[in-house]
């Protein structure tokens, strides 16, 4: 059973088991804007949580994406190489960024689930 | 805290997204969305709300010699009704901003300056209307550009004389408004100076035509780059002379060399001996974008020599790929010539590519 939970950074995190498909969430890439670019790191790239491991790049600025959790880079989003707008368009579903392995499943406490990233954002 | 445009409760209600530029809340974006706005500007037209920009008046009897002092062109000369692209100089021959200086009339020059240099290219004028007979005045306005291949024919329905402009050519409405043919995306269009009361009903007026959208900041950037155009601030500062620049163009060739403006001296002397340094076009040949403050690399080695830094740069929506300006060495500056940006410590191939991106579609007449 999968759970989702959020960053105060504006990630979200879909845990299933010990692993995890992280991604920006819709509200990150309304701010944004229209994404044309987005340095995804290398498979198997190990993670410290806070680290910059995404630079998504818009028309107009860079911005990092930051590790949620500790962790090791398992697989990364091809289709945003040809593809970065699918971040705008579906942010929380195909606009998806990596795959991780989670190093300590506990660190998942400290983030926010559903109802108070809803209330961040206002 | 930022100051408010005037008609901020109309981008309110448009939906803008704001960010701080200049002093003031700007819409950044719209809903359409930066990608949108600028490809809508180059097929339709694009409202922006420019008032971050200042309008400083210059009149008197010697008003004309006040605006030769401060900016390198003959103001005597300049005809009733044109614009002129121009900038101040400091003693040293760096530039305080860049400008457009309009003749309203024999006694009267309209300056349009950048929003984030209004206070001190005010106070640079003020100071020298002393030496003159000449009054220098801060005109508030709100100051609305409209942009795009159907710009004339929209604006033909609200102004029926705007039609009669050409690039950079100018004229004032009984009402006191303020027109120009002119703007900041290489496409047709108007730049347009209104008193405050009027404006939020001139601006309704326009969007009520279904070829206008609002048009943010964000898009008015990628537009500019994509034209070729230098942003002050960016691609030059007050370090940065004219020939550095790539901006002598603007001045007349007599003037090159000595006159009676601000900066003429040390400008002859730069313009004598060159400078090290070329403003070029920049295409990254990849996907990720090269931007402002960028260094530029003769090769891909770490050890290759520095040879020039990125001024601006971003997405170029119409070109459909990254785009960017800079200022290389002399010998690097040949289109086609490929050199390397570093970006978060990768050295990315750009190949020098020749300004504008998209051609020019100004005004000239029939």
């Amino acid at each position: 059973m999968a759970s989702t939970f959020y960053t105060e950074d504006h990630e979200w995190v879909r845990v299933d088991g010990n692993e995890a498909v992280v991604g920006i969430t819709n509200h990150a890439q309304e701010q944004l804007g229209d994404l044309v670019f987005v340095e995804l790191p290398e498979a198997g790239r190990k993670v410290a949580r806070g680290e910059a491991m995404i630079v998504v790049e818009s028309v107009k600025a860079a911005s990092d994406v930051y590790a949620p959790v500790d962790g090791e880079i398992l697989a990364v989003n091809d289709a945003l190489e040809g593809s970065p707008g699918l971040v705008n368009e579906a942010a929380e579903g195909d606009g998806w960024l990596v795959r991780m392995k989670l190093d300590d499943a506990t660190q998942l406490e400290t983030l926010l689930d559903e109802a108070a990233y809803a209330a961040l954002v206002g | 805290m930022a100051k408010q445009l005037p008609l901020n409760a109309m981008h309110v209600a448009a939906g803008a997204r704001f960010g701080a530029f200049a002093g003031y809340d700007m819409p950044i974006t719209y809903p359409l969305g930066v990608m949108k706005e600028h490809l809508h500007t180059r097929a339709e037209a694009g409202l922006f709300d420019i008032s971050h920009m200042s309008h400083i008046e210059i009149t008197g009897p010697e008003s004309p010699d006040l605006v030769s002092r401060a900016c390198p062109y003959h103001a005597v000369q300049q005809q009733q009704g044109t614009g002129r692209y121009t900038y101040m100089l400091n003693q040293q021959g760096g530039m305080i901003d860049d400008l457009i200086v309009s003749r309203l009339g024999p006694e009267r020059f309209l300056v349009v300056a950048n929003g984030a240099c209004a206070d001190k290219d005010l106070a640079h004028l003020v100071a020298l209307a002393g030496d003159f007979n000449a009054r220098v005045q801060h005109i508030p306005r709100v100051f609305l550009a409209l942009q795009g291949p159907k710009s004339a024919m929209v604006l033909a329905r609200l102004i029926p004389a705007s039609g009669g402009l050409t690039f950079m050519q100018v004229m004032e409405l009984d009402d006191g408004t303020f027109l120009s043919r002119s703007g900041y995306t290489g496409e047709d269009g108007f730049e347009i100076g209104l008193s405050p009361e009027i404006a939020e009903d001139f601006a309704k007026a326009l969007l009520q035509d279904p070829h206008v959208e609002w048009i943010g900041l964000g898009a008015r950037d990628s537009l500019r780059i994509e034209a070729g155009l230098p942003l002050y601030g960016q691609d030059m500062d007050e370090k940065t002379d004219p020939v550095l620049a790539g901006l002598l163009w603007a001045i007349p060739k007599e003037l090159r060399g000595g006159g009676d403006y601000i900066g003429a001296s040390a400008l002859a002397e730069i313009a004598t001996r060159g400078v090290s340094h070329k403003p070029v076009g920049l295409k990254p040949d990849g996907k990720a974008p090269v931007r402002g403050g960028a260094l530029l690399f003769a090769g891909e080695a770490p050890d290759s020599p520095q040879i020039g830094i990125v001024t601006s740069g971003g997405f170029g929506p119409s070109c459909g790929h990254p785009v960017a300006m800079g200022r290389v060495i002399q010998s690097a500056t040949l289109a086609g010539n490929q050199i390397y940006a570093d970006v978060r410590g990768r050295r990315l191939a750009c190949t020098i590519h020749k300004l504008p991106f998209v051609p020019r579609n100004y005004y000239r007449g029939d």
